[in-house]
């Protein structure tokens, strides 16, 4: 039994973790990205940040308006299946005041960026961007030789965030993270980062996880704080416990579409609550109709 | 009518690559119809997906829900994708070129963008690895110029040079669906020719609507309708709430 707790609140974990200029990554491919956590850099003020993530989403979008980001490293910048993510498009397009430094990959761009950085090499090779305006707009994306057939191969950068948050179905209190369902790139995101929060639906005991260890994704050993937050990822989901609020998502193209009506928005559900248990009690029948049903597993036997 | 064409596009047993918006309907119905035996595969991790309602998004809960396999996206991109194991991708785009090139990152100079679009997501690579590919596209002067703004996706010629001279291992955009008519690559020159219309469209409309001589393949021919059972499909089974069929 491990006996180094890591537990400790949203606010603490940010206030300790989460600096001005850093470089931060919130992952989760549309599945477990936690809005906790960004909504409390929002309330922290946070500033200067440079925000990592394949798919910026509506957290991202938030933060922006929010003015906590400078640059942002991504590869698809939209609302699933909605539309656009309008105060990006703001901060791009440049009607709101200084424009958004932004540094632009493809989703393989980004997950190769990811794996060097968690395997700790300088960058990582792919066969890809030829034919493409890609390289012309991120100097970063660059060619080597293959030393063995001489074929011309991309590479792209290490990326090494200063912090990565990652949401996760549960985690005992050391910081050893489960996860089920889509896993994106949680796994090489915290493992090239600096510092790790691990924030969760279920806090379990040390015995959950080992009963189960296949499922276990991210080690506790590289965890800095783990914070129990039950619903965090809200609008997004958490397979098994909530599904994604679709129609939120849909909301958003409204709402962010005008800036005085995302203002209202942040200063009612960001800056007007303390944290996600005071966000839910002003969401009501909001649990009750995004609860997940049940479709378990039938389990192994990992006997000798 | 386009998520009918373009299902039919897909083989059964298959090995395809789901992209967002209309590419999800049109696979899922494949599914439901003719291809009971194809592998949707989508970027988000979910391999041989069979989703029990459509999916809104790419990263949908229901894709995970009895899926055969979920894997994490250096899995998807690495052994999958570049492992030369996709035969179709399915894109969309913006603005579509002579040559099929796609664009999705920007309307105007990169810099100063008049529109900026979401970018590439998994579109690059699916257009340089996937056996073949098939874009999606609403046919109009704007979104069919003779050249695009910015390859985010290559097509069959990039600056002259041909897609397997640059190293390319897929065979690119074999065919591109619209509204009004099917165009196909030429397998000569790799440019997009008129290769079927709608019922009740003209190969003049069609031209009109393209920002290049657009050339006549040998014989163009005429698209089905969907059938009864697609359109009852499609709009009481798989999207009754006009989530892609809306337009």
């Amino acid at each position: 039994m491990s006996d180094v707790s890591k537990l400790m609140s949203m606010r603490d974990a940010v206030a300790r973790f989460v600096h001005d200029g850093d470089t931060v990554v919130i992952e989760g491919f549309t599945h477990l990205i936690c809005f906790a956590a960004g909504h409390e850099i929002i309330r922290q003020g946070r500033t200067n940040l440079t925000l990592a993530r394949l798919t910026p989403d509506l957290i991202y979008d938030q933060m922006i308006a929010a003015g906590c980001a400078r640059k942002l490293v991504f590869s698809w910048a939209g609302n699933p299946g909605v539309g656009s993510l309008h105060a990006f498009r703001r901060a791009v397009e440049g009607r709101d005041g200084p424009r958004l430094e932004l540094e632009e990959y493809s989703h393989f761009g980004m997950v190769a960026r990811f794996a060097a950085g968690a395997a700790r090499l300088p960058f990582w090779p792919l066969r890809n961007y030829m034919g493409t305006d890609l390289p012309r707009a991120n100097p970063y994306i660059r060619t080597v030789t293959c030393p063995y057939t001489g074929e011309p191969l991309a590479t792209v950068p290490a990326l090494h965030p200063d912090v990565t948050i990652v949401h996760a179905q549960r985690a005992d209190a050391a910081g050893n993270t489960q996860i089920w369902g889509l896993v994106g790139v949680q796994k090489e995101a915290a493992f090239a980062s600096r510092r790790v929060i691990v924030v969760v639906e279920e806090l379990v005991d040390e015995s959950v996880i080992r009963s189960d260890p296949n499922r276990t994704l991210i080690p506790g050993m590289i965890v800095d704080a783990v914070v129990l937050e039950p619903w965090g990822a809200h609008p997004s989901y958490a397979q098994g416990y909530y599904d994604r609020d679709n129609d939120f998502y849909v909301a958003w193209e409204r709402i962010s579409r005008d800036p005085g009506e995302l203002r209202r928005y942040l200063d009612e559900f960001v800056h007007g609550v303390p944290d996600r248990a005071a966000y839910m009690e002003k969401r009501p029948g909001l649990a009750t109709r995004l609860q997940a049903k049940q479709r378990r597993s039938s389990g192994v036997n990992y006997g000798f | 009518m386009m998520a009918t064409v373009a299902a039919r596009e897909l083989a059964d047993g298959e090995v395809v690559f789901v992209g967002i918006g209309l590419p999800n309907l049109a696979c899922n119905l494949a599914r439901v119809t003719h291809a009971p035996n194809l592998v949707l595969i989508y970027e988000s991790g979910a391999v041989g997906a069979v989703p029990e309602r459509l999916p809104v998004s790419i990263g949908d809960p229901a894709l995970v829900t009895g899926s055969l396999m979920v894997c994490g996206m250096a899995d998807v991109f690495q052994l999958i994708l570049q492992n030369g194991r996709i035969d179709v991708g399915f894109l969309g785009g913006a603005q579509v070129d002579r040559y099929g090139n796609i664009n999705t990152t920007v309307i105007g100079p990169y810099e100063r963008p008049r529109v900026r679009l979401p970018g590439s997501g998994g579109a690059a690579e699916i257009a340089i690895h996937a056996r073949r590919t098939v874009v999606v596209s609403k046919l109009s002067p704007r979104a069919f110029p003779e050249q695009v703004d910015f390859v985010t996706s290559p097509g069959h010629r990039s600056g002259g040079v041909r897609r397997a001279e640059l190293g390319m291992p897929g065979a690119g955009p074999v065919r591109v669906i619209t509204d009004k008519a099917i165009l196909a690559a030429d397998a000569v020159a790799g440019e997009l020719i008129l290769a079927a219309l709608y019922p009740g469209v003209t190969a003049a409309e069609v031209k009109a609507s393209v920002g290049w001589p657009l050339e006549s393949g040998r014989d163009v021919g005429c698209v089905d309708p969907p059938t009864a059972r697609d359109l009852e499909l499609l709009r009481c089974v798989l999207d009754p709430k006009k989530l892609y069929l809306r337009g």
